[in-house]
């Protein structure tokens, strides 16, 4: 059987542990050998996506260490992923890490293109909006997006059409950025939070009760703003969501 | 706004203190990004147009010099007087010795980013010239004393009520007048009053094509022809990267450039220039200014690809939430912060970092720059030639040695939560950026590999 290691992003480990939790249980529901490595930490992409990614030599020298030996790699963030997709590179271990590139994955499409998908046996009976994390979307394209002149899919929306008594709402701007961005969202901050209000309102006119995605890191950053409103919209990871009843 | 010290994020806390004036700012760039993509979509060879048009571009910068000098040939042999410029001085200069020669100190300039990028209005002025711009979002931001906000649309940061009090102001106006009718009708008179007595006109250039030596200019106003018309000397500056190899290559790039900046079909006038008439003086001022030096690096030398469509800032979050201003640089947005550190690496050190990376600005452009992969590129660039602030360089140092590690990582994660959880006033104060309109995430009770090592292995 093909071998998976399971990549937990810091930030997920360390507040969303639930997240990385329905992401295991997920994947071994559905037979797979998963594997959490222990001496995992990060991705290097909050470095480098700050204009240090010539610090992140030993973070990615780390990840090659855990990540080398499986077929494949999953991770419950798409930000994270992409930036493994496109920057992990070391001096020691080059082809390693050229391999990590090519078999690192986000979950969704995980779950679509490699495990095909197609009866998730999940019930969550409740309105829930899409946030189309823009490096899931526009760089791993996990979504059509709406700029472009071209036929409409959605990974994420195939997965969640699965899940029983889930209702999803329209919102009037589909796939607009919600202002988290790394560091932008402290070094920006008030655009940072601009950018998210307007994002959760969206949500919030069309009834969501739940706000999901595929990258905990938007919606850490939507539920700071919705606790501050003392909204009764909640954020759940879309592992949550797939994992669920 | 770019004599300021001040930074985009400070520039935009600064516009975002009015937040109704934000959400009518952004409403409205929306409103034409949308009006992009209906007239996008209604055109089934849409992204074949636009790989055309960027593969158009990538030859003509390959074999730039080729067809400069092919252009050059052709457009002296029209009877256009041909000048180069090094720099923003030398270009200044030669517009001013041009006027000197035929006494004339009293300009009409249509639209033009260039002159904006060189500062020509303010070089002109200290020399005692009149310059009118007759572009009517650029005349309105010129009676407020500001730069434009947006290439397009250069007064799209203010509201009709404001260009009404600077109407009152300046054309004598009724005080109070915001009926955008009674306001354009007051502007028209201004301006037909300036064309019939300008002896000379300056227009941009939108295309120069290297085969005939004749040049495009785009207005929707058709300002630039009303100037160029009935002035006795003509001057048009370009920078170098404006010529396209054929003239057959132009249809590509009219249907792409006004879809994209405001989801007309085509601009309105597409005026072409190709010989001066009887009696007429045509310039043609070609301008460097750095953009040499950008061809040279490999990384964002695409950035020369830019048609000026604006399409980047209406599509772009963080513009339509800050502002053009907040760029301090005549060109604001996400094709800016990619053209500005060419030319100053410390004055625009910030502006690569205004930006979530959402990536929309590359799939919008038409001419297909990888404008949010060379924002990512400029960042490297400008922290490794020492423009990041010191207390990033500590703290990154910090995260680094703290990722690199396993150990720390966990025991540093652990205590953080542990702060979170017992002494949260450590965080939850004004000191923190994240806290000041957000809440901090719940104290989870462990983390996942806790959870893991209990629960797994």
């Amino acid at each position: 059987m093909k071998r998976v290691g399971l990549f937990i992003p810091c930030y997920v480990d360390q507040f969303y542990p639930n997240a990385g939790i329905a992401t295991y249980q997920l994947l071994k529901k559905l037979g797979l050998d998963v594997t959490y490595p222990t001496g995992q930490t990060c991705c290097g992409q909050p470095m480098a996506n700050s204009g240090f990614e010539h610090l992140t030599g030993d973070c990615n020298q780390l990840f090659v260490d855990n990540f080398a030996e499986f077929d494949y790699i999953v991770s419950p963030s798409g930000s994270c992923v992409l930036h493994l997709k496109e920057h992990l590179h070391t001096e020691k271990s080059e082809p390693q890490a050229a391999a990590i590139r090519t078999k690192v994955y986000e979950l969704v499409e995980f779950l679509v293109d490699v495990l095909q998908v197609k009866n998730l046996k999940a019930k969550f009976p409740y309105k829930v909006g899409l946030h189309q994390s823009c490096h899931g979307q526009r760089g791993l394209l996990l979504t059509q997006m709406s700029e472009l002149v071209a036929p409409y899919f959605s990974k994420p929306q195939q997965l969640l059409a699965q899940v029983e008594g889930l209702e999803l709402i329209n919102l009037k701007r589909e796939d607009e950025c919600c202002g988290f961005g790394g560091t932008f969202c402290v070094v920006e901050e008030a655009v940072s939070v601009k950018m998210g209000k307007d994002r959760v309102k969206d949500h919030q006119a069309n009834g969501a009760e739940y706000i999901t995605g595929a990258d905990m890191s938007c919606l850490m950053h939507m539920e700071g703003i919705l606790k501050r409103e003392n909204s009764n919209v909640k954020v759940l990871h879309i592992a949550e969501i797939l994992n669920a009843g | 706004m770019s004599t300021t010290a001040k930074t985009h994020p400070e520039l935009s806390e600064v516009f975002n203190k009015d937040e109704q004036r934000v959400n009518w700012h952004d409403e409205t760039l929306w409103w034409i990004r949308q009006k992009r993509d209906k007239s996008a979509h209604s055109i089934p060879e849409w992204e074949v147009l636009r790989e055309k048009a960027s593969q158009i571009k990538n030859n003509a910068l390959s074999n730039l010099a080729e067809y400069l000098v092919s252009f050059e040939e052709k457009a002296l042999a029209n009877g256009i007087i041909v000048h180069w410029a090094a720099d923003a001085q030398e270009h200044n200069q030669i517009v001013h010795q041009i006027l000197q020669k035929h006494d004339i100190r009293q300009l009409v300039k249509s639209k033009s980013m260039l002159t904006e990028e060189c500062h020509l209005n303010e070089y002109l002025e200290k020399q005692g010239l009149e310059v009118i711009d007759s572009d009517l979002g650029e005349r309105i931001v010129q009676l407020a004393k500001e730069p434009p906000s947006h290439i397009v649309l250069p007064c799209i940061h203010k509201k009709k009520e404001e260009i009404g009090d600077l109407f009152h102001q300046h054309l004598g106006v009724a005080a109070g007048t915001s009926d955008p009718q009674i306001l354009t009708e007051a502007a028209r008179v201004h301006l037909r009053e300036t064309f019939l007595t300008r002896r000379a006109a300056l227009t941009g250039v939108n295309f120069a094509i290297a085969e005939t030596g004749e040049f495009v200019v785009c207005t929707n106003e058709g300002n630039a022809d009303m100037g160029a018309h009935l002035a006795d000397v003509h001057i048009a500056c370009m920078g170098i990267e404006k010529i396209i190899p054929k003239r057959k290559h132009l249809g590509v790039f009219l249907r792409l450039l006004a879809r994209s900046a405001t989801g007309q079909p085509i601009t309105t006038y597409s005026s072409h220039f190709k010989k001066p008439r009887a009696g007429q003086e045509m310039h043609l001022v070609l301008v460097d200014n750095g953009r040499t030096v950008q061809m040279g690096r490999e990384d964002f030398r695409a950035s020369l690809k830019c048609i000026r469509c604006g399409a980047c800032m209406n599509t772009c979050p963080v513009y339509r939430r800050s502002g053009g201003h907040s760029y301090h640089y005549a060109i604001s947005g996400p094709i800016g912060a990619i053209l500005a550190p060419n030319l100053d690496r410390e004055k625009y050190a910030d502006l690569p970092f205004a930006s979530t990376l959402c990536g929309s600005c590359s799939n919008v452009c038409p001419v297909k720059i990888d404008i949010h992969q060379q924002l990512y590129k400029w960042r490297q660039v400008i922290v490794q030639e020492g423009y990041a602030t010191s207390g990033k360089k500590m703290s990154m140092k910090i995260m680094n040695y703290t990722l690199s590690s396993p150990g720390v990582y966990k025991t540093a994660g652990k205590a953080g939560r542990w702060v979170l959880k017992y002494i949260p006033f450590a965080v939850n104060n004004h000191f923190n950026p994240w806290y000041k309109q957000r809440e901090m995430p719940e104290v989870p009770k462990e983390s996942f590999g806790e959870w893991y090592k209990k629960n797994v292995k």
